[in-house]
């Protein structure tokens, strides 16, 4: 009987012990940090989303205040407690359409809205390994990689259409295998078709939509696994492809939206670019397999007259400490050009901002993989 | 949110309640069953089998920690995973459940870096160069060890001193009592997630020279378990789902013995087919990836003293591996993603021991591995890899002191069939060991070592399709360690003994390559995480005392401290930040109780907080975990045989962990254990 005794008063001191070792838990916190204010600025500021590291569930959602200068880390948890795992897995694009801010959640198969005032969630709308949103007369289309798990007779890829009223689904369309970004032009939405997940077997078409009808009316060669699609003020497209990683390299092609024909091809490789007025500011990672190693490349294109600039957006050498640019912004308004940096995707990153002459004028520290930007006015 | 009934509660108070009954029952009836004498006997032959171990385990030079028999047999584990928990130095990775993937990391140098042998004999792994240990089931064991540095004698093939630290998995050789030529032994096992285990172990002695041994199990259990997720605010109970387990294992062994000589073979082959759950993240709790496993390997050993001067060991294994892997969300133009990888192993080794003179002795090994892996994957490089590892080493003896010293030569030379190759590599590797006996009539003893060692990048790492890099650098690792034992036997007294082991050590990796879980469980996202610094203490204590006739107290203690540090980089926000996984600190208690007939368990393990990524930052924290087990049985005779009976609780508290982020580990948890030997 001593035995048992001993027993439960180690037991019970053990147990003393060591439950005061777990904290009760509690949202993550977010942080502040100062960066330069801009007091006259037209543009309120932005909100930028980590992706996180897949299976981390450590999407996060961060805000600049530009006005004030004042960049909050980790928004959301704070904003949005009650949300059981917070904003999910592998945070893939942001977009704002009026007062409501959409980010596309990819592994976590969601579109979370919130009001773009505070960051509190309004809805969510649930679609299938879902990738990019952009937005045209009142409503959002999403981007999905879809694929109806354990059938390989399910369409490989839609765009749905989402009520930014109801928050709903209205109407979905077939595309090409593993769709990624989209741009609209007029009645018309382009999306980029990558076949991503059958190498090498990729797709090489972008997919024009009919948006009244909601049909795609045809598809456009362009070149294999195609990513980023946007669309400048003169009604062309700039399509990336991203190649096959090992012999064929990333291009950069335009296509005149008139006669939906390329009208040229910039022998350049883009991860990714950002169009304001006349300019195309682009950066490219290009990994090579042969020489397994990354090559970061920073280049401008005067989208008018569709050349190749002599300009860079960053002139001050700093482009050096940018391990792996990940997502780029232009302030429409100051010209101001904010490139993200995701180091080695599993550690904070970082979210520089140059000035239009291509200088560094502040960074700051973000969540991990910092990658897509919302501008808010 | 989503809440599922499920059935299994139902067959576990089942269990509980049939158990009750079962040894209610029983008790009464059996309780004079059992004569004095034999038990008596047999608890001698433990007392003597646990001294031995200990004796050996203070005498190593390099720190040696060992569970065997009655400890293995009674500890609340499934598998070799779960029994390795209790050891110092020594972090799990568990993604919990049945069926997820379980490897260890000892002193923090890394999965890669521990070797696993079968019988004296490496399982290799050369794909991604981990063993997962939840696949190895105690029930056909006699002894789990782990060395820090390696395994310290010198008649060993040369594969035994190319890791960092080893574990060494012993399977049970026959042991008959007089007039005894057969012994049958069937167990079952069941419990919580769905549990059925039966095993069965056949032991034959065909004549004075061989015994012959058959060995199976199969493992059915449906995985499914309550977890909890909260954040203080959202409070989530779901129920893991697609973690079902269905294993079934066959190993048939031969033991033999011939004039001045032993030798020994074994068939090994195992099926599993299991689903993958994947990461618990927001808005995805269901997952339906399957993988199927058939492992086949056979093996042998012989060993023989050619003259009174020269001793030979001759090891050899053939090995073939089979994975295949099914992702139905992943849908491709010729159907759902759907791998297969083939790896195949041939191994060779010749060593032998040469006694100079009284007090030197030198050895010598020469191993030789060809192994080549095989995949249905795009880009596909179709690896082969050849390993020449020659060792040379030597021991002086005296009174009170050991001195070893070793120099290993690697060799590796990989070839592809398509794409470029790693190219060919050869490294030197020395070791010095030493264990100093203080006085001469005290066991107190003061052990050193130093080792240089390095791990080859594994098949994954360097050719895998968009994941491998070819100029991946092999990852170096420097180990210096000192330490202190002393070990205490007492005739005739209620102290039975007294065992302290302590260690400091101090490790260098270089070039380290982290694996972080990626896109699924065994694909992984490779980084140099560059140079670490590691620093540690390890305590292990282990004591037995009589405090009134009968009852039995055998208690063990170990405390580890940890700082595992990265220095890659003073530009980096992460500079001396803890690496990933390493807790500060760790430690387990471990108690058990004999009492005649009946036997108790009760154990502690607790693992400090950590960061699951590089930045030591709050959004990479995770809370301490510890978890309380015990467990309860009763030993009967019954006719002929033997009857026992273990009920088991694991996670008492059901506190609510995950060891990988969003892998959450099971809650409170039963099994129930019914052996019967003839």
């Amino acid at each position: 009987m001593r035995s048992l005794k001993f027993s439960i008063y180690i037991l019970a001191f053990l147990g003393a012990i060591t439950t005061s070792c777990r904290k009760d838990p509690k949202p993550l916190p977010s942080e502040v940090t100062k960066v330069e204010p801009e007091p006259t600025s037209a543009i309120k500021g932005f909100y930028l989303v980590n992706e996180g590291n897949m299976n981390m569930n450590k999407a996060s959602l961060d805000y600049l205040d530009l006005v004030n200068g004042i960049y909050t880390r980790n928004l959301y948890n704070q904003v949005n407690p009650e949300v059981t795992k917070g904003l999910g897995d592998v945070g893939n694009d942001i977009g704002r359409y009026g007062t409501k801010l959409y980010v596309v959640v990819n592994v976590s198969n969601k579109v979370e809205v919130l009001n773009v005032k505070t960051g509190k969630k309004i809805g969510q709308i649930n679609i299938t390994n879902c990738r990019y949103v952009t937005f045209s007369n009142g409503k959002a289309y999403v981007s999905a990689y879809l694929g109806k798990v354990g059938d390989p007779k399910a369409p490989n890829g839609i765009v749905a259409e989402i009520d930014t009223t109801a928050l709903s689904v209205n109407r979905t369309v077939e595309v090409g295998r593993q769709p990624e970004e989209m741009a609209i032009i007029g009645s018309k939405l382009y999306v980029a078709n990558s076949g991503g997940y059958s190498p090498p077997d990729y797709e090489h078409t972008v997919s024009v939509i009919d948006l009244p009808s909601f049909k795609e009316i045809k598809r456009i060669e362009v070149a294999i696994n195609l990513h980023r699609i946007k669309a400048d003020r003169y009604g062309d497209l700039y399509v990336t492809s991203r190649g096959d990683y090992y012999n064929i390299p990333s291009k950069l092609f335009v296509i005149d939206t008139q006669t939906d024909q390329i009208k040229k091809v910039f022998d350049i490789a883009a991860s990714n670019l950002a169009i304001d007025d006349d300019y195309a500011y682009i950066y490219a990672t290009e990994w090579n397999y042969i020489e397994q190693k990354n090559t970061i490349t920073y280049s401008m294109i005067n989208v008018k007259d569709e050349t190749l600039m002599d300009r860079k957006f960053i002139i001050d050498g700093t482009e050096k400490n940018i391990k792996i640019p990940y997502g780029i912004a232009v302030n429409p308004n100051s010209k101001d050009v904010y490139v993200t940096d995701a180091k080695d995707y599993v550690t904070p990153g970082k979210l520089h901002c140059y000035s239009p002459g291509g200088r560094l004028k502040w960074s700051v520290t973000t969540g991990d993989i910092p990658a897509h930007i919302a501008f808010t006015n | 949110m989503i809440k599922k009934h499920s059935a299994y509660m139902g067959t576990m108070r089942f269990f509980i309640f049939s158990s009750i009954l079962w040894t209610g029952f029983l008790l009464p009836l059996n309780t004079w069953a059992q004569t004095d004498s034999t038990k008596k006997s047999t608890q001698l032959k433990e007392i003597r089998i646990r001294e031995y171990r200990l004796t050996e385990q203070s005498k190593s030079p390099t720190p040696l920690q060992i569970l065997s028999g009655e400890d293995l047999k009674r500890m609340n584990s499934l598998s070799v995973a779960d029994a390795l928990r209790y050891f110092s130095g020594l972090q799990l990775k568990d993604y919990g459940g049945i069926g997820g993937l379980k490897t260890v990391n000892v002193r923090s140098l890394g999965t890669n870096h521990t070797a696993v042998f079968l019988d004296g004999i490496q399982i290799g792994n050369a794909q991604n160069g981990q063993v997962d240990l939840g696949k190895f089931s105690l029930n056909n064991l006699e002894e789990i060890s782990l060395y820090s540095g390696q395994k310290p004698e010198l008649l060993l093939p040369a594969r035994a001193y190319a890791s960092a630290s080893s574990i060494y998995l012993k399977t049970r050789v026959p042991e008959f009592e007089k007039n005894q030529h057969q012994q049958l032994e069937l167990g079952l096992k069941g419990g919580s997630f769905g549990l059925i285990n039966p095993t069965l172990v056949y032991q034959y002695q065909v004549n004075d020279h061989l015994n012959a041994s058959i060995n199976t199990e199969y493992i059915h259990a449906d995985g499914k378990y309550k977890f909890r997720s909260t954040n203080g605010v959202y409070d989530t109970t779901a129920v893991r789902n697609n973690a079902d387990v269905e294993r079934f294992r066959l190993q048939a062994a031969l033991f033999g013995k011939f004039k001045d000589g032993k030798w020994q073979a074994q068939a090994y082959s195992f099926l599993s087919e299991r689903g993958l759950p994947g990461a618990i993240v927001s808005n995805r709790f269901d997952f339906t990836q399957r993988i199927w496993d058939r492992d086949f390997f056979v093996q042998g050993s012989a060993e023989k003293q050619l003259s009174s001067k020269l001793r030979i060991l001759v090891n050899g294994k053939y090995s073939y591996a089979y994975q295949r892997y099914l992702d139905p969300d992943f849908v491709t133009t010729t159907g759902l993603l759907d791998n297969r990888f083939k790896e195949q192993e041939a191994y060779f080794s010749v060593s032998g021991k040469y006694k100079i003179n009284s007090i030197w002795e030198a050895a010598y090994a020469s191993d030789f591995t060809y192994q080549t892996l095989d995949a249905n994957i795009y880009r596909f490089a179709y690896p082969t890899r050849n390993t020449f590892l020659n060792v040379l080493s030597s021991s002086l003896t005296f009174d009170q002191l050991n001195v070893k010293a070793s120099i290993l030569s690697t060799t590796v030379i990989d070839r592809v069939k398509v794409y470029s190759s790693s190219g060919d590599k050869q490294v030197f590797s020395p070791t010095v060991m030493l264990s100093w006996k203080l006085l001469k009539d005290k066991d107190i003893r003061i052990r050193a070592f130093y080792k240089d060692i390095f791990r080859m990048p594994t098949f994954n790492d360097l050719y895998y399709t968009f994941i491998g890099n070819t100029l991946l650098r092999p990852e170096y690792a420097k180990q210096y360690d000192v330490g202190v034992t002393y070990f205490k036997n007492f005739k005739n007294q209620k102290l039975k003994f007294i065992d302290i082991q302590s260690d400091v050590y101090y490790n260098r990796v270089k070039d380290k390559i982290v694996a972080q879980p990626g896109a699924n469980l065994y694909r992984w996202i490779m980084y140099n995480i560059g140079l670490v610094d590691i620093r540690g203490l390890e305590i292990n204590a282990k004591t037995a005392f009589e405090p009134f006739t009968d009852l039995m107290v055998n208690l063990g203690l170990t405390y580890t401290c940890q700082k595992a540090i990265d220095i890659t980089s003073k530009l980096e926000d992460q500079y001396k930040d803890q690496i990933p996984y390493i807790p500060e600190n760790s430690g387990s208690f471990l108690t058990r109780l004999d009492y005649h007939h009946w036997r108790a368990n009760y154990s502690f393990i607790y693992t400090g907080f950590r960061y699951n990524q590089k930045a030591n930052i709050i959004e990479n924290y995770m809370e301490p975990w510890y978890t309380h087990d015990a467990a309860i049985g009763y030993e009967f005779k019954l006719k002929k045989g033997s009857v026992s009976v273990n009920g088991e609780v694991n996670n008492l508290l059901n506190q609510q962990f995950d060891i990988i982020p969003n892998f959450p580990m099971p809650g409170r948890n039963y099994r129930l254990t019914l052996n019967y030997k003839l």
